[in-house]
Parts: C-alpha cells; structure tokens; sequence
C-alpha cells in the first residue's frame, strides 16, 4: 500500500501552510482565544472565500470541491500545525459533512451553502450526557406531532456550538437515531460555552426543551458510526501535524540553548529522545493518511479510522510532553508556546474518544 | 528491455538443463552473464541496469531455473569486488562466486570494536610480499565453512583511526586461522569467531590502496541490506526434481542455516491474534490493548515503509521516512515479545519443545534482544537520526589524533580485552 503525495496535492500543502504562516502567528493565536467566538471573521471568510478549503472534501452536487479525505487531511495537518483558531472542525469537518450525507438537496441549499460561503457557522451535536461519543442508545430524543418533530435532551462537547447559527442534532426517535436541523436561536435552545483546557477549540453544551426541528433528509436510520469517521481521520491528520510543531520546536530550541558550554542539542541523551519522537511522529503521519487514503477507497474505514485516532492521539501527546521537557523551566511558562500544542493535545486525545477506545474499536472492526 | 527478457527466455529454454551439476550450469550462466545481468559485460554480466536484472531474475523464479550461487556472504564479496577490486581480482574470484564453488565470510567487528567499527585492532604489517595478520574477529557469519574472508585491518598506527584501516582478501584455510563457533543466548551458534595468529595474506589480495580499507568497508555495508533481501528468494524451487535442485536444496540449507532463528527474533507479529485465539486471551481486555498497541505500530511502521518507497519511486529527495525502519523494527520486536508473554502466560517460562507453538514462542522470546544490537545498535542508530535527519549537532569526540594515542577500546573488569 504505497502512499506519497502528487505534485498538486504538494502544492496545495504549501499554499495552506503559506496562509497559515501569514495569517495565523501565535501572536493572533493568543489574542483570539481569549474571546468569546475565537475566530477571525476576516480570516474566516478568506478560509472560505480566496482559499475554496470550506466543501474541500465534499461532492460538487452539495457544492464542496470533489476531493476527498486526502485533501482535507491536507488541511488539517497544516491547521494542527499552525493551531490557527478557525470554526473549520465544527462548521466545515462535523456539520459540513453531516449536511452533505444526510441532507436532501433542497435542505443542502438552504443550510449547507452558507456554510461554504462563510455567511453562516454550524455545529453537530451527538455527544450525550453521558459523555460519550459513541452511545449506540441516544437519550436525547424526538417526536413527532401535528406540528413537525420536537427534539428535547442535552448534548455535550458540541464544536462551535456557541458561535453557530445552525445546530445539527443526533435524537432518537420511535424508529431509531436521526438527524435534526434547527435554528441556534429556536425557541427551548440553551446554549453554554464551556471551559476547555484548550482554548482555542470552543466547544458549547446544549439543553433543548421541545425544541422545533427539520428532520434531515428521509426518514430513514442512519449510520452514525460512518460519519464519526470522518471527523476521526480529520483529527488524526490534525494531531499529526501538531505532533509534528512541536518535534520542530523541541529541534530548533535545543540546538540554540547552551548548557556547560555546549548546545544542549549536543548531548545524546537529548538526541536520542528527538530521534525516538521522530519515529513516533512520522509513524502517527503514516497511519493518518493510510486512514485518509481508506476512506477515500471506502477499505476497512472504521478500522483505520481508529487506528489513526489512537496512534495520533498517543504521538500528540508525547510529543507534547517531551517538548516542555526539552525546553526545561522555559516550557513551563505561558510565555513559551509550548503549552498552547499542549492543551490542543490532551484535548483531543480524548475528544470522539480515548485512545483505549479507539484500540477496541479497530479490533473489533477487524472482527477480533 | 522487452528484447532482453525475451533474450534471456529464448537462451534459458534453450540451455536449461536440471540434469547438469550445479557447478556446470553456473559456469555457463557466467560465462553468459544471464544470472548476474547487472555486473559489467567483461566480469560476468550484461551492463544492464539493476532493475532489467531484475526482471530477468523474475524469468528465472517464473521458468524455475536455477540462478547464480547468492546466499551467504558471496554477493557481499561480489558488490565489494565489482567496486574497488582490481582486474586480476575479478578474473580470479567473481567466477567461483556465481557458480557457488568458494564462500566467503565477513571479519570486521572485533572485541574491542563493535559500534566503533573504525577502531579495529587487528594489525596486518608487510613482511617483504606478504602481510602478516594478528588479531580476533567476531560475529563472523558461516566463517566456519568460508573459503575466504573478507578482511579490515590495521596497517598505520600514525594515522587518525578511519585512515590506518586497509582491506583484504584472506584465505581462510591456512594455519594461522583458527574458526570457534560463537553460541548465543537463544542456544544457536550463527556466528563465528576467527583468530588470526601471523596468519598470511599474499600482496595481491590488497583490495583498493592501503589506507582504503574504511572506504572499501563503506561499500561492503551498505549492501549488507541489500544481500540478506535476496537470501529470502528462492523458495519456488523447493518442490522441483532433478539432480540439480538436490543440490540446490542442500547449498541453501547450509547457507541459510544460520538466519532460521531470524523470523523469531523480529518478534512474529504475525503469529499474535492467531496465538490470542488460541489461548483465549483474545477476551482479555488488557492484552486486547496490548494486542492493538502492537498492531498500530506494527501497521504503522509497514505504512512509513511504503511511503519511503513511493517517493523514491516518484523521484523525491527522501524523507526521514527512511531513515526510521530499523529503529521501529527494535520498537516493534520488543513489544511483541511481551505481548506474546500476555498471551501465553506461565507457559512462556517453558523452552524448547514445550514451550508453545513448537517451541517459536521461546525462540521469540529468547531472540528479540538481538534486533536492537545487530547490525548497528538502538543507540548508534539514534545517534544517525538526530544528526542526519535532524542535523543535531554531533558529540565532541576524543578519537581524533593519530590512532596509537587514542584511547584503546574496551570493556573493564571480567569482559577486559587487554
């Protein structure tokens, strides 16, 4: 199964990180994520507008690009990379794609296109109370009457769900989960941001009481594991590409800090953890786009799709974990940037679920 | 090239005869040059590139034809020859390494110089038209049966380290040569260690100039890879009849004989989920976690393989993707030996034939320490990723002044080497 990227696929890379680089220093970083929607609408609309990255991933009928899951790895490298504070996992990743697989084309019109045009913000709400992303068994609920469907519940660790105005809702009905589509401003609606760790990925709770809603597309089951997918391989190829910040940042610090007259690069002991931290790394990019590149084919998706999420989830981390090590005192600090890849890692190590999670999922999707 | 396989497929039915002796058909493939097509047209091959030798390779395994004598340490020899030999060293051996006549063995890693190869103690001084050899070589491969060695000695203690060293090709059957097997821990004895007491080397088996011989030794490794790739070949030929597959069959069971252990000691990833089934611990949600940490880096390591291979492939300037395969392979073999522990439980203190599947799963554990050591150790390896792929800066070194007062290489105490 031989992977390397094509030219195009090279340079959109480049284009990505050129924008990042630009647009997105730590400087814009720490000043956005001290406010309350934590992103830049200016930005945001390049994002969508100048760049196209918003339907990136999605088919020209809903009108996305008509790339797949390899182009928005892509993206998503290149934004973990660079912790650019944009709406792009909940409004393009997790609603974004919802909308495009379940949504009927006149439901795609009106909800989805301001979507890719920027006009409008999205979030996609399955996590329960319980705290999982994965319930099989949905508390929050929907019924029908003469008047349309009314949703009632509570949902947590919804992505943007405080800057959207479009929410996107995983309820259980008489005939199993379905998706919903309602206004962030619906009548029954309260919306919480929460405090995270990591503070530049928001994240909201929600608490619906007969809340109006649309029923997206038929009424028919759907498949909530097969969209968790995507979202997972976008994580992984996030992860990956923070994992792969913070290995730079732990190599360009310590081959300038001197210690007992030498770069403390120098010293093996220091040297053998960066080279350990590369083959942790260029491991967790391998089994990200092998998760790219098998959703895309549609080959064993859920097995590499968590393969990916906990490989990545575990190099992430470690990654940030060694590189306040390497830095010493200074990584400690808030000064240092460290500590923003830091939170951003442990954030995600247990968002769409832990790494002991995602090891059983794939053995089982293996059918062990 | 399309003329070139149909070429060596016209002269293959053509000359191809089971009932010949191995010697006798590989004579004709070198004076042909159709098994070794890759090798320059006046030394036993056709000047075609590696890939078309390849292909033609690929006629042989398809028609299953015997091809040229590979196994061992001969094509070792062979790739060091064909670079820095000179014509009469050529004529002399290249011959009788393709039809399988001569073996050869390695004799570069010494007591005192295992990482620090370039430390190499033993001396070889010029006495009128001879060299005259003292010293011990170890870890030396088929040494026992070699008929020559492939040899790096000391020839100028005035000199920094790398520039003393000089190569040479030593005839193994002589009485200044004595051959002690070497019994690892995991009970095989795959190794040698060969003792050179005023042995004899004549002048015309200096290979290259004197003071060449780190170069020279440069060549022999970086096909080492290369070589133990091609041992693995040659399994379709095992059911075939005739005079010449005997004999066939019989050279690789002695050439292959000391790398059997080798599967074992990568850690048999492939044996995991089957031995899971097997005892149950399938159920157990501890080893399950086990199990897929193994997995992922197992898969993972496949994957970053693959991606090395594709950009070269594509004609991109490689990656550090290439450089980590040896490092996870030592990640990989250790986890799985203690995963297979999981799984067995008590039955893993058992050894030999009661211990489970056929006693592999204590060659397993047994043979896993030594991935992380042969070949380059964990800690060199390290040492080569930091500084080449991450451009760390490199130690201060002590060993840079003419050899003789350099620090002497050693281990203290019981294992001293003085």
């Amino acid at each position: 199964m031989a992977f390397a990227f094509t030219q195009d696929q090279d340079n959109f890379r480049h284009m990505v990180q050129r924008f990042c680089v630009e647009k997105a220093p730590t400087t814009e970083t720490r000043k956005l994520m001290d406010t309350e929607a934590g992103y830049d609408r200016q930005v945001w609309q390049l994002i969508c507008g100048e760049l196209g990255l918003a339907g990136i991933h999605l088919p020209e009928e809903a009108g996305g690009s008509g790339f797949g899951a390899v182009e928005l790895g892509i993206v998503m490298e290149e934004f973990g990379r660079s912790m650019i504070c944009a709406p792009y996992m909940g409004s393009i990743v997790m609603a974004g794609t919802a909308l495009s697989t379940c949504a009927t084309p006149s439901q795609q019109q009106r909800w989805l296109a301001p979507l890719l045009n920027g006009e409008k913000i999205a979030a996609l709400a399955i996590c329960e109370a319980s705290g999982e992303f994965y319930s099989t068994h949905l508390h929050c609920t929907a019924r029908i009457s003469s008047e349309g469907w009314q949703i009632s519940g509570e949902k947590r660790f919804v992505v943007n769900g405080k800057q959207a105005d479009t929410l996107i809702i995983a309820a259980a009905t008489d005939n199993g989960p379905r998706l919903f589509v309602t206004e962030s401003n619906a009548t029954g609606i309260d919306i919480q941001q929460v405090e995270t760790m990591d503070p530049t990925r928001k994240m909201a709770d929600l608490k619906l009481s007969s809340v109006d809603a649309e029923l997206l597309g038929q009424d028919v089951p759907i498949d909530l594991d097969a969209l968790q997918n995507l979202t997972l391989v976008a994580l992984a190829n996030e992860m990956a590409g923070g994992a792969q910040a913070l290995l730079e940042a732990a190599v360009e610090y310590t081959k300038l800090r001197v210690q007992f007259g030498r770069t403390i690069g120098s010293f093996q002991a220091i040297k053998h953890k960066l080279a350990d931290l590369l083959l942790i790394v260029e491991s967790a990019k391998s089994a990200a786009y092998q998760a790219a590149v098998a959703f895309d084919n549609k080959e064993d998706v859920s097995e590499n799709a968590s393969l990916a999420k906990a490989a990545t989830s575990e190099a992430y981390l470690q990654a940030a974990i060694d590189c306040v090590q390497l830095h010493g005192g200074i990584g400690f600090t808030w000064e240092n940037d460290t500590h923003l890849w830091f939170k951003r890692a442990k954030s995600s190590e247990v968002f769409m679920g832990t790494p002991a999670f995602h090891r059983e999922r794939m053995l089982q999707a293996m059918g062990d | 090239m399309d003329n070139l396989i149909t070429q060596a497929r016209q002269w293959l039915s053509e000359n191809w005869d089971p009932d010949l002796s191995l010697v006798e058909w590989r004579t004709k493939l070198a004076e042909t040059g159709w098994a070794t097509a890759d090798w320059p047209e006046e030394y036993f091959g056709k000047g075609t590139s590696a890939e078309d030798a390849a292909e033609i390779a690929a006629v042989f395994q398809e028609m299953g034809i015997v091809g040229a004598a590979q196994s061992g340490v001969r094509m070792l020899a062979a790739a060091t020859l064909l670079e820095h030999g000179n014509d009469t060293q050529k004529r002399k051996y290249l011959k009788r390494i393709i039809t399988g006549e001569d073996s050869w063995c390695q004799l570069f890693s010494e007591p005192g110089s295992g990482s620090d190869l370039a430390g190499s103690t033993t001396r070889a001084d010029l006495k009128g038209d001879e060299w005259i050899v003292n010293g011990q070589k170890v870890w030396n491969t088929s040494a026992h049966h070699a008929d020559y060695g492939l040899l790096l000695a000391r020839t100028d203690w005035d000199v920094p380290k790398h520039q003393g060293l000089s190569y040479f090709i030593i005839d193994m059957h002589q009485p200044g040569v004595e051959v002690r097997q070497l019994k690892q821990m995991n009970g095989h004895a795959s190794f040698n260690e060969v003792f050179m007491t005023d042995a004899v080397v004549s002048r015309d088996n200096l290979l290259s100039e004197v003071g060449n011989g780190w170069q020279v030794a440069v060549t022999t490794l970086a096909h080492e890879r290369r070589s133990f790739d091609r041992i693995r070949g040659g399994g379709s030929l095992a059911e075939q009849k005739g005079r010449i597959y005997d004999e066939y069959r019989k050279e690789l069971e002695i050439d292959n004989e000391p790398y059997k252990w080798y599967p074992q000691r990568a850690g048999r990833v492939d044996l995991i989920l089957e031995r899971a089934r097997e005892t149950g611990a399938i159920n157990d949600p501890v080893t399950r976690q086990e199990i897929a940490k193994l997995l992922i880096m197992s898969r993972s390591a496949q994957w970053t393989a693959a991606r090395a291979r594709a950009a070269q492939q594509a004609g991109k300037p490689q990656g550090p993707e290439g450089s980590l395969g040896k490092l996870a392979a030592s990640n990989i073999a250790r986890l799985a030996a203690r995963v297979h522990t999981d799984i067995s439980g008590a039955d893993a203190l058992l050894t030999g034939a009661a211990s489970p599947h056929d006693g592999i799963i204590a060659e397993i554990l047994v043979s896993v320490p030594a991935v992380s050591i042969a070949g380059g150790t964990d800690e060199i390896q390290k040492n080569i990723i930091s500084e080449r792929v991450l451009g760390m800066p490199k130690e201060p070194r002590f060993d840079t002044g003419p050899f003789k007062d350099v620090p002497r290489n050693s281990v203290s105490g019981k294992w001293g080497a003085s």
